[in-house]
């Protein structure tokens, strides 16, 4: 069975497709619901803004589909906006709602920063996250590639399983059961970024 | 804390790495996709190539070695040199690369940067500046952009600062900032230019052109306030590796990734 790639146009997804496919693992690009719901696994790329892949999720009937792997425990990988887009709302191009899987918000970066933040950051493990299956092998505090302008303000803790400081704090990863979420790259992490997606096939069981 | 880059830079000429001594000279200095692998293991935080060549035969030779660099290495690809229009930054990007450079085509038509941004998001628009010293020796300093600067070298009026700052507002993500006077000399990076380029414009700011030690880089970072460093020959022929530079601003209390 292959890991399903949602296909909803986002610009790193022959990025992600190239680094699964370097880690051997299964997978499908797909922008059909039923093939998204029947996936052992499944991975949400992004780049860009949240209101145009929010309409684009919309448009291929995309967003009651992952709700429902996500409620039934498909293993979910969401990278950068596929992570944004998990919130509640987003504030990018005035306030508009997104899937609301998790609460929190998508905010800007602060404005003292150069933003978008680009280039590499140090990924700070939670205490009771670090031992997670997803960060297998990788020391607390490396550097991932970030591109981004917003981050995704949680609002439950338990939610956040590792922070980076750009100006302040912000949750990387979030992990809740089933779901994992990174704002950063990892298929542009170089060493790192394969490792953590080669620990999410792993603990998807599709390795 | 976010780390300042150190990129490699690869003038690619029908398929083959060379590079020149003030953009002439050229050497070879081998495969791509192996050179970047090597970097991507050594260390390098992203990858440039620079396409010195702009026949369509030997441009569809660099989507070649586009595709089969991003089959291998999962850092930062930019791809510049000829890219004309946005068909030309589509297929560079639909080939693997995660960012365009644009310089004399963007002078000859603004347009494209913001049309670019626009299709492709400002992260993945880089404007590349060649910039020359102008103001005489008793006047502040002053700069101008040229074009075309790889054979023939052409002003074009505008000023360096204004244009850098013109184009963030057009929707570019980043600026790399080449000083002509010291390109290929291993002088040093222009450091006026580059800390009157960082106050100017909200971007991260590349400094590009004329390093030949790790010294240069530190100075780049520190004095010229730039959040990466880009080099050619530097590394492509063994004078020093990414560990040694990385070590060395590491060293001096410079954020880097090791």
């Amino acid at each position: 069975m292959s890991i399903a790639v949602i296909d909803y146009g986002a610009g790193n997804l022959r990025s992600v497709v190239r680094a699964l496919q370097r880690i051997g693992a299964p997978l499908e690009v797909t922008s059909n619901p039923n093939a998204v719901i029947a996936a052992p696994a499944v991975v949400l790329p992004g780049v860009g803004a949240t209101r145009d892949t929010m309409q684009s999720l919309e448009q291929l009937d995309l967003v009651a589909a992952i709700h429902e792997v996500i409620a039934r425990g498909t293993p979910f990988l969401g990278i950068c906006v596929g992570m944004q887009v998990l919130c509640d709302q987003s504030e990018e191009f005035g306030p508009h709602p997104c899937l609301g899987i998790v609460g929190g918000a998508v905010r800007r970066l602060p404005s003292h920063l150069k933003v978008p933040q680009i280039g590499w950051n140090q990924v700070c493990y939670m205490p009771h996250a670090a031992r997670h299956p997803l960060f297998a092998g990788i020391d607390d505090g490396s550097d991932f590639y970030f591109v981004h302008s917003y981050y995704c303000d949680l609002t439950d803790e338990h939610d956040i399983a590792a922070t980076t400081t750009y100006g302040l704090a912000f949750p990387s990863v979030l992990i809740r059961r089933n779901l994992a979420a990174v704002q950063f790259h990892p298929e542009k992490s170089g060493h790192y970024g394969l490792q953590l997606l080669t620990n999410f096939i792993r603990w998807a069981g599709v390795a | 804390m976010l780390k300042r880059r150190v990129i490699p830079c690869l003038d690619v000429k029908a398929g083959r790495v060379v590079k020149g001594v003030a953009f002439l000279n050229h050497r070879d200095a081998g495969d791509p996709v192996e050179l970047a692998a090597a970097y991507d293991a050594g260390g390098a935080d992203e990858l440039v190539f620079y396409d010195i060549t702009a026949s369509s035969d030997e441009r569809d030779i660099m989507i070649d070695v586009v595709e089969r660099t991003a089959a291998q290495v999962f850092i930062p690809l930019t791809v510049g040199g000829g890219l004309r229009t946005v068909e030309d930054m589509y297929r560079m990007l639909r080939a693997g690369a995660d960012k365009v450079s644009i310089n004399t085509a963007a002078v000859l038509n603004p347009q494209l940067i913001e049309d670019g941004a626009r299709r492709f998001g400002s992260q993945c628009i880089v404007l590349s500046i060649d910039a020359r010293r102008v103001n005489a020796p008793d006047e502040p300093p002053r700069w101008q952009v040229f074009t075309h600067t790889g054979h023939n070298p052409r002003p074009t009026g505008l000023d360096a600062v204004e244009w850098a700052r013109r184009g963030v507002d057009l929707g570019a993500g980043e600026i790399v900032i080449n000083s002509m006077d010291a390109d290929g000399v291993g002088s040093g990076y222009d450091l006026d230019l580059l800390r009157a380029i960082a106050d100017a414009v909200g971007v991260p700011v590349i400094a590009s052109g004329g390093v030949g030690s790790p010294e240069h880089m530190y100075a780049g970072l520190v004095e010229g306030c730039a959040d990466a460093v880009l080099a050619a020959s530097i590394f492509h022929f063994g004078a020093y590796t990414i560990q040694d530079v990385k070590r060395y601003l590491a060293e001096r209390g410079v954020p880097v990734r090791m």
